[in-house]
């Protein structure tokens, strides 16, 4: 997935979870859990948008990799389109 | 043949709600609905809802414009009501549109922009910051999000508008509508008046307001110590709608809890829990389930307690007129902190019948819908039990204060690993501590007892979940 | 304390009735008010009772029989006058107001008038636009005399003693819809007080102010909202002139709402004039503006449906209420 594509669908994903975010003022190290304040249910709803979004099924052992806005982006930048 | 006309009246939403603000029509007049049908928004001092309509009619007046606040039983709405219930294809077909679920409604609202006055609680603690920075007052922004929510876009087009205009703003009016006695109060109290909001016809300030603005003054800022730093500065600077909103909630919070620990004699029970199993349990079905079903650990101890309300049913139900009153069904109430600060506790109803897969599931649609103010009225009436979990927050445990007229609340704290010894040997083991709150006039603490070693026996049985 | 179950009707013949026993000047005349028992059977069986000289049916002329009342209390008499409905009273205008009202200042004060003129007043009984208008507010301008409304059972039977003894002319406006009214009465009621108005239900989020027929409406109202928690406090008037101002602004003071019920129109009315005291007298207590709830503005209507629709009923006050409190907290 291209970078560009992985920050599209973030920033559309974090619309859903937090509204009032607006991703692209959002520093790459933004903490989802310490800065946007999500919490276990926010962050799980993150999950399904970026799992849904990229067609790509993230797995639980995947999660520590999801701290920051920008771990998010570099996660999805890794998938490779075809895997589901 | 004329119809029999029913009034739409202001629902109780909770026992502690005296009144409600109208904030949006989800139907017009010559709309049929059917029962359970949702028919409006409500905001009260603790949430945005949406309210069911519980007999099938037609809308033949809307009584209370959108932004107006009534009393609970005010009529809302008159009804035509239906007599013969008609079939279900046709209601369904005539029925307005539900809601869209949120999820779906990203940006605009499916009913076009809602006259949402304030819609504090979707502004969440990054527009708060952001408000701080460029000192906007929130209550003067106009939300252009969904349901009227405010953006960042607003904020920084409020912030960029003339420094005139936006003192303007916060200067008294010299023609401000407020009544007479509202005025004298507000002397009597040293409000300034320029800084309440008027919830009367045509914004007119009432007494009501004045004294909400008068204990919104005299409570000193530590109230606010669960928010963001940036966010009790704000509040002490400018009492704008979020800050009136938040000590509406706080006030609610304060008459309930005081009440709890005036009247409800608590005992505290406390275990702790081995969850190797449960958790390695729900670590393998999550590899199966699609990922917006996927299983919260928060959803376990919501199934262990329903479990155990069901085995221990004292401990489901109420406390009234000076005896137990059991619970007609399981309802778990669950605390869900809101985006924009600020605590609701909905219940998911009938829990007793779900099973862990669906609970989680329900689990999140209901903290979904709390967060995006668009929970049910019978949401927040039904708990029977209420299951508190500070684990996100990195405590241990939680020894809660019941909510009247509830006999129980359960407290899960985080799940830690610490060194734990079965069967001789000694191992790491991630636990959780479960605490148990009885009101000790409906049991004593042997029940409370058998309560918390039912919800330890259901997690170390996840198989049976 | 005894009481006796009895009519607003009965209650109001009783109080004749003893008039007649007690004061030998006092005697009842009017249209119909002998022979026929009266157009409401008020007096019905007085004549047989206290004979023609006392219980007199008069020509089909108010002016004439009005005129000569108050030529009798001149004389020292204590008549009754019966005008059978308050439309038929404006035939009775000049002598009400360019004689009884005026003889006392006009003789500077050697000539009073001992006058008690008693008339049916209201609709709810399908009488039409000639027979059911509520004009009292009108007679509540004149200064010179008394208006008094019974609205309860108490007063039907206590207020006309009261208005006997008074100096000066009293006028007795009787609501047509009450007459069958039924309730308990303690027996021992003779006569009341007509100062002051009446507290009729204490109450703390709003006062609803009323008199004669939309008492029963307004106290209706005030248990609906009950229902809903809001605590209606509800005053009869009792007394249209002079105003008890005293009563109506204390509880408007407490209270920081007022409602006005008035079966009359709502133009120049008696609730207008209310509204105008507590706006003048007690503005700075005020949390919302006064509401009034009163007769379309309509001739009132024979068919059953449009006479209801056209006089204030329950669910207007109850709506008025709510307004007030919505609008005032």
């Amino acid at each position: 997935m291209t970078r560009d594509k992985a920050r599209e669908l973030m920033r559309e994903a974090l619309r859903q979870v937090a509204p009032d975010a607006d991703f692209d003022t959002l520093p790459a190290g933004t903490s989802l859990r310490d800065d946007l304040e999500l919490d276990s249910l926010d962050f799980e709803n993150l999950v399904t948008q970026l799992s849904e979004r990229s067609a790509h099924r993230i797995d639980e052992d995947d999660y520590p990799r999801l701290a920051t806005v920008g771990d998010c982006v570099d996660y999805l930048a890794g998938l490779e389109a075809s895997r589901l | 043949m004329v119809a029999e006309i029913f009034e739409f009246t202001m629902p109780s939403l909770g026992a502690d709600m005296d009144e409600g603000k109208l904030v949006e029509w989800l139907v017009k007049p010559g709309d049929q609905v059917s029962k359970g049908d949702i028919v409006a928004v409500v905001e009260t001092a603790k949430a945005i809802m949406e309210v069911e309509c519980f007999r099938p009619g037609v809308v033949q007046q809307i009584v209370v414009e959108p932004g107006t606040t009534v009393p609970v039983g005010a009529p809302l709405a008159r009804f035509a009501a239906l007599g013969a219930p008609t079939s279900p294809g046709a209601a369904g077909s005539e029925a307005p549109a539900q809601p869209e679920p949120v999820a779906a409604a990203a940006g605009v609202s499916p009913h076009g922009p809602g006259p949402v006055a304030h819609p504090i609680s979707a502004t969440g603690p990054l527009i708060r910051r952001m408000a701080a920075e460029l000192s906007v007052d929130l209550a003067t922004v106009h939300g252009s999000g969904r349901g009227g929510a405010i953006t960042r876009a607003d904020v920084r087009r409020a912030a960029s508008e003339s420094t005139a205009s936006r003192t303007a703003a916060r200067q008294p009016h010299p023609g401000a509508r407020i009544s007479p006695y509202a005025r004298q109060l507000a002397e009597q109290l040293g409000v300034d008046v320029s800084s309440v909001h008027g919830s009367g016809r045509g914004g007119a300030i009432r007494t009501d307001d004045v004294r909400a603005a008068a204990r919104a003054q005299s409570e000193p800022a530590r109230s606010k110590s669960g928010e963001q730093p940036a966010a009790a500065e704000l509040t002490a600077a400018e009492p704008d709608a979020a800050a009136r909103r938040a000590e509406a909630a706080r006030q609610t919070t304060a008459r309930l809890m005081a009440r709890s620990k005036r009247e409800i004699p608590h005992y505290y029970l406390r275990t702790t829990v081995d969850l190797t199993e449960a958790l390695a349990w729900i670590r393998e079905r999550n590899r199966e389930l699609p990922v917006n079903e996927r299983i919260l650990p928060a959803a376990l101890f919501l199934r262990a307690t329903a479990i155990a309300a069901a085995h221990v049913s004292r401990l489901n139900g109420f406390w009234q007129n000076d005896q137990f009153v059991p619970g007609q069904a399981i309802n778990l109430g669950v605390p869900v902190s809101l985006r924009g600060g600020g605590l609701i506790t909905p219940a998911i109803m009938d829990a007793g019948q779900l099973r862990l897969a669906d609970l989680a599931v329900r689990l999140r649609d209901l903290a979904t819908r709390a967060k995006a103010g668009r929970l049910r009225g019978s949401e927040m009436t039904g708990a029977t039990i209420t299951v508190t979990n500070l684990g996100d927050l990195g405590v241990e445990s939680v020894y809660g204060v019941i909510y009247p007229p509830q006999v129980a609340l359960v407290g899960v704290g985080r799940i830690v690993e610490r060194p734990w010894a079965v069967d001789g040997l000694l191992g790491v083991r991630p636990v959780t501590t479960v605490t148990l709150s009885a009101d000790h006039r409906a049991t004593d603490g042997a029940t409370g007892a058998r309560f918390l070693d039912v919800i330890g026996r259901s997690l170390s049985q996840p198989e049976k979940l | 304390m005894s009481t006796i179950e009895t009519t607003y009707r009965e209650a109001m013949r009783a109080a004749i009735r003893d008039a007649l026993i007690r004061d030998d000047r006092v005697f009842l005349m009017g249209e119909d008010v002998g022979r026929y028992g009266g157009c409401f059977a008020v007096s019905l069986g007085l004549l047989e009772e206290f004979g023609s000289d006392r219980v007199r049916d008069t020509p089909l002329s108010e002016s004439a029989f009005v005129g000569a009342g108050i030529g009798a209390a001149l004389g020292g008499m204590r008549p009754i006058v019966e005008i059978m409905t308050v439309n038929f009273s404006m035939l009775a205008l000049d002598q009400v107001v360019n004689n009884a009202a005026t003889l006392l200042h006009m003789s500077g004060g050697q000539l009073n008038v001992p006058i008690v003129i008693r008339m049916t007043t209201g609709a709810g009984r399908q009488l039409a636009a000639q027979h059911s208008h509520s004009l009292e507010g009108w007679y509540a301008h004149i200064p010179g005399i008394r208006i008094v409304v019974p609205a309860t059972l108490e007063d039907a039977r206590g207020m006309l003693w009261t208005a006997l003894a008074d100096p000066d002319p009293v006028l007795i406006f009787e609501p047509g819809a009450l007459y069958p009214m039924k309730g308990q009465l303690d027996e021992s009621v003779r006569e009341v007080d007509i100062d002051r108005a009446a507290i009729r239900r204490p109450g703390r989020d709003a006062t609803v102010i009323t008199y004669g027929a939309t008492l029963g409406t307004s106290l209706a109202a005030a248990d609906a909202l009950a229902g809903e928690g809001i605590d209606v406090e509800v005053i009869d008037l009792r007394t249209l002139r002079p105003l008890d101002d005293a009563t109506l602004l204390d509880s408007v003071t407490r209270t920081h709402r007022a409602v006005v019920v008035d079966e009359g129109w709502r133009t120049g009315s008696i609730s207008a004039e209310i509204s105008a005291r507590i706006t003048e007298q007690a503005f700075y207590d005020l949390d919302a503006p006064v509401e009034r709830v009163c007769s379309a503005e309509v001739p009132m209507p024979y068919p059953k449906h449009l006479e209801d629709a056209a006089l204030p009923q329950q669910v207007d006050v109850v709506a008025a209420v709510r307004r007030s409190i919505g609008d005032g907290g």
